[in-house]
């Protein structure tokens, strides 16, 4: 469940940044968590308002956008989706790619009120 | 819920333990106080904004947009960095021990700590959720050892190394082993500043564990096959998971170990020699 830990994370983040602007409440949220994340979004929505209650994020709009995984097969450069971390190029069939998207972990944008 | 280490209540703060032989010679609990919630904020304004998401035009409301682009493990990541550069000026080499429970974490440190300890120097974090019993054992072959009680957490952070390596203040050019809890899923995520992820798997387990749990072979450097001394009892196909690994992380390097018989330790010890040196 290290969904939690994403979650205090954010929720830590979102706290400083009130803090910064001379506090406010948090009216919306963007995040980007990639599909290859490792987070499951199902478990972050589970926990999200039992983390939230009680902080600048409780209430506040959560818009979560997924990236699907893609990737550059690292010996003919061929750009192919990735539904798993492991699929193979599928012109050359190698193991060998960088991954381009889908491993986003990250807090877009904060509207504060 | 305490937003600090996630855990569910007071009494599961993270505590760090350092063992010496069966002597607790330090303890505390890591105070990160809940002052944040503290802040007081008015909800008078009701948060009538649900009611109408499209339509933000408050005309007493001020709304501030911060486009923040921040990485949501960022201050792991920092602190991680810090580990790092710790590290590399003490010349000393950190390596992040995962596996999923009963893979014998534990048992192939003890028999390198046991074997190697006339030649290098050997420092060691053990990570779980409950007991000293992992630093105990660590503890009577007489090197540097510090327990990590996680409460309900599921993995290690980098804070959490950075504070056990502060208590440990390991010697230069010495030999970090952290064995992170038993979860192949969570630790995946949080960089702790190692130099060398090493994931181990033993034979008891299946062959397509690294499919199955991808995110950790694909994070990981190197590979180790524990308990081989059992395959003449078992239908396991080590060909097999070394394919399945593959096609994961190709960069993968493994060893084929029994930590139990000390069969394939020789290879072992020699990546670990030839890092220090690196």
């Amino acid at each position: 469940m290290h969904e939690l830990s994403i979650v205090t994370s954010i929720i830590k983040t979102a706290e400083k940044e009130v803090e910064t602007i001379g506090g406010g409440q948090i009216a919306e949220i963007y995040l980007e968590i990639g599909k290859l994340s490792g987070v499951e979004i199902q478990s972050l929505n589970f926990i999200w308002d039992l983390c939230a209650k009680d902080t600048v994020l409780q209430d506040s709009k959560v818009t979560i956008m997924e990236p699907e995984g893609s990737a550059k097969c690292a010996e003919c450069d061929t750009e192919f989706k990735l539904e798993k971390i492991y699929d193979s190029c599928p012109k050359c069939h190698s193991p060998f790619k960088n991954i381009i998207s889908g491993k986003e972990l990250k807090i877009k944008k904060l509207i504060i009120n | 819920m305490c937003v600090t280490c996630g855990c569910s209540s007071d009494d599961n703060d993270v505590r760090i333990t350092k063992v010496d032989g069966k002597t607790v010679q330090h303890s505390h609990v890591h105070s990160h106080g809940h002052e944040h919630h503290e802040h007081t904020h008015s909800h008078d304004h009701g948060h009538e904004h649900h009611d109408h998401d499209d339509d933000h035009a408050h005309s007493h409301h001020q709304f501030k947009e911060i486009d923040l682009e921040r990485e949501i493990l960022h201050k792991n990541d920092l602190l991680a960095e810090r580990n790092k550069g710790y590290f590399e000026a003490k010349n000393i080499f950190a390596i992040n021990l995962v596996s999923s429970p009963g893979s014998g974490k534990t048992s192939l440190l003890e028999r390198t700590i046991a074997d190697l300890k006339n030649e290098i120097s050997f420092n060691v974090i053990e990570g779980d959720q409950q007991t000293t019993n992992d630093a105990d054992r660590i503890a009577a072959l007489h090197v540097p050892v510090i327990q990590i009680n996680t409460g309900k957490g599921c993995h290690l952070d980098s804070e959490m190394i950075a504070k056990a390596v502060k208590e440990l203040s390991p010697k230069d050019g010495s030999l970090m082993m952290i064995e992170n809890v038993g979860n192949l899923v969570c630790p995946s995520m949080f960089d702790l500043g190692e130099n060398s992820r090493v994931v181990i798997i033993s034979i008891t387990e299946g062959e397509d564990k690294p499919i199955k749990y991808p995110d950790m072979f694909y994070g990981s450097q190197v590979c180790i096959i524990n308990k081989i001394d059992l395959l003449p009892y078992l239908k396991f196909d080590i060909e097999k998971l070394k394919d399945y690994a593959r096609k994961v992380n190709p960069n993968l390097e493994f060893f084929e170990v029994s930590a139990y018989t000390g069969q394939g330790m020789e290879a072992w010890y020699n990546f670990l020699k030839k890092s220090l040196k690196s």
